[in-house]
């Protein structure tokens, strides 16, 4: 048994080689071409889920079935990040010690502009995501980055959402090498298996999407970090993206990353950019 | 039902002061229960007490016993309203509405829990016989709605699956 | 300290809807901490809405419902810009109340 195993591992490797050594020649080189995947990714959700708005796509689960809409409807009525919702405002607004607040670190005084981001920053060379920004600017205002992930900063990134409802997003990709770097980096983590069940962040979220999976249903990955930060029924509180990439890794049995990785900003830099064109609907709810 | 309610230790907890912020123009009613000496429920005229014994069933018919005194029958026109599937099972929205007259109260029992009353709400007259909230259920069962109407117990039932959650589970 | 209670109170014509969303853990005493204790029973047992003196609706919850309990119902005889009161307390003798206007 075990030799036979070893020899299937054998041929596989051989396999593997024999494949990686053609690819090369195959292939003129890597083309990265963020505009022409986002046509593609963009258009195969519109195949698999016909009659789906483009927006509603940021309604993940609910925008591809029926009788889970009509629960999320019903919780819509009163939904449970309104709480999250006010504090958010009142920690927007709350000066810091030096008397300046968020606003001062924002375009726009940090109203109305949840779908810029991520961006990538020029001078730093990396992708900057709103929460690494919200702590950023803590840190030049001589207070304490909060810890991602949930309680102030997902309650934060609620308000700021709200302010940015129905503005579609809107992701840039400069022409410059390091953005691009980004862009692959994160689109690679997106299609890489990982972890002891072997799932990639594509295998539940493009290959099968809207089906269930156990008592979910899977949410499309187009528009999914549009209605970001969410309060998932199964939390019983509200999370942030950085929330949902580490409980997405823990699910398939991979080891996390840190919150605000770099592989998770460049995923979400990734994500977003696909989605450009879904309206921000943040907060959201979500099983 | 009208057993009394846990006891109110006599300390003006936080909480409590809160209520005497807010119901500080609402007589000698709100008084006494900001003091500690009685329980809210019970400032409202002949509010009834927290049904603490009927809570503690762990069977509908025990339940219905220790709420009611009384027994149930099926009625088509008490209408249900809950998900074939439910989405979560820590968050199942119940919606009930009934056409019967005179309905004093609406109570939602899930057999399949622990404990099997969920929720009882009670209905002065002039309150539409219809109810909206949100429960637990802790595996797949039966939702029951009991109406009372003119004194009389109706009642309709569905089933509600519940699965773990393949992200989470 | 902001409120526990959210309440919409709408007036349409003769009835009155209200929807309520109140902040409360709603331990139902059969889930573990992160240590595996069980977390102890922590939930609303009584909620009372009333109006005009009047109370319209009470609500007797077990451990049952749902964390940060949404309710509806509708009554009759609220007008506009009248006032509703709604306060609960649970089974460690907390409570919390609050006053809003129809609408």
């Amino acid at each position: 048994m075990i030799g036979r195993i070893g020899s299937i591992y054998r041929a596989a490797a051989a396999a593997a080689l024999l494949f990686t050594s053609l690819l090369p020649a195959a292939s003129a080189g890597p083309r990265i071409d963020p505009a022409g995947d986002q046509r593609a990714f963009q258009a195969y959700f519109e195949r698999a889920f016909p009659g789906v708005a483009l927006d509603d796509f940021a309604n993940g689960p609910y925008a591809v079935n029926k009788e889970m809409r009509k629960q999320w409807e019903e919780i819509m009525q009163f939904p449970p990040y309104d709480f999250a919702l006010d504090d958010g405002k009142r920690l927007f607004e709350a000066p810091f010690k030096n008397g300046k607040s968020y606003a001062d670190c924002f375009p726009d005084r940090g109203i109305g502009i949840r779908q810029s981001y991520p961006y990538f920053d020029l001078r730093s060379g990396e992708v900057v995501t709103l929460d690494l920004a919200i702590n950023r600017c803590r840190e030049q205002n001589g207070e304490k980055p909060l810890p991602y992930e949930v309680g102030d900063m997902a309650a934060i990134d609620a308000y700021m959402a709200s302010t940015s409802r129905g503005k579609p997003f809107d992701i840039r990709i400069p022409d410059d090498p390091r953005a691009l770097a980004a862009y692959e980096n994160g689109k690679k983590f997106f299609y890489e298996r990982r972890g002891q069940l072997n799932f990639s962040c594509a295998s539940c979220h493009v290959q099968a999407a809207g089906r269930r999976m156990r008592g979910d249903i899977l949410a499309p990955a187009l528009g999914m970090l549009a209605s970001f930060p969410i309060y998932r029924s199964d939390w019983g509180s509200m999370g942030t993206v950085d929330r949902r990439f580490v409980s997405c890794n823990e699910q398939v049995r991979s080891l996390p990353l840190k919150p605000e990785d770099e592989a998770y900003r460049d995923l979400e830099y990734f994500l977003s950019y696909m989605s450009n064109g879904v309206a921000i609907a943040g907060p959201g709810t979500r099983p | 039902m009208s057993r009394a309610v846990s006891s109110v230790s006599g300390e003006v907890s936080a909480g409590r002061r809160l209520v005497l912020h807010a119901l500080g123009l609402g007589g000698m009613a709100a008084l006494a229960v900001a003091a500690g000496l009685v329980p809210p429920a019970r400032a409202a005229e002949e509010a009834p007490a927290w049904p603490k014994n009927a809570f503690a069933q762990k069977d509908q018919a025990h339940a219905l016993d220790a709420l009611y005194g009384k027994t149930l029958e099926a009625s088509d026109k008490v209408s249900l309203d809950v998900p074939e599937i439910a989405e979560n099972g820590a968050v199942v929205p119940v919606s009930v509405t009934t056409s019967l007259p005179n309905v004093t109260s609406i109570s939602v029992l899930i057999p399949e829990n622990p404990y099997t009353l969920a929720a009882s709400y009670r209905l002065p007259e002039g309150t539409e016989p219809s109810v909206s909230c949100r429960l637990k259920m802790a595996k797949t069962s039966d939702v029951v709605v009991v109406v009372e109407s003119a004194g009389k117990l109706y009642g309709a039932k569905k089933q509600v699956k519940v699965t773990l959650g393949g992200c989470g589970g | 300290m902001p409120s526990t209670i959210r309440v919409r109170a709408v007036a349409h014509g003769e009835s009155t809807e209200v929807q309520s969303l109140i902040q409360h853990p709603m331990d139902s005493g059969f889930v573990k901490d992160k240590e595996g204790k069980l977390i102890p029973p922590h939930y609303i047992e009584v909620v009372s809405f009333e109006c005009n003196g009047k109370t319209v609706f009470t609500a007797f919850w077990g451990p049952a419902v749902s964390k940060d309990p949404y309710l509806k119902f509708s009554f009759k005889g609220g007008r506009k810009g009248d006032e509703l009161k709604i306060s609960w307390t649970d089974n460690e003798g907390k409570s919390d109340s609050i006053a809003a206007k129809i609408l």
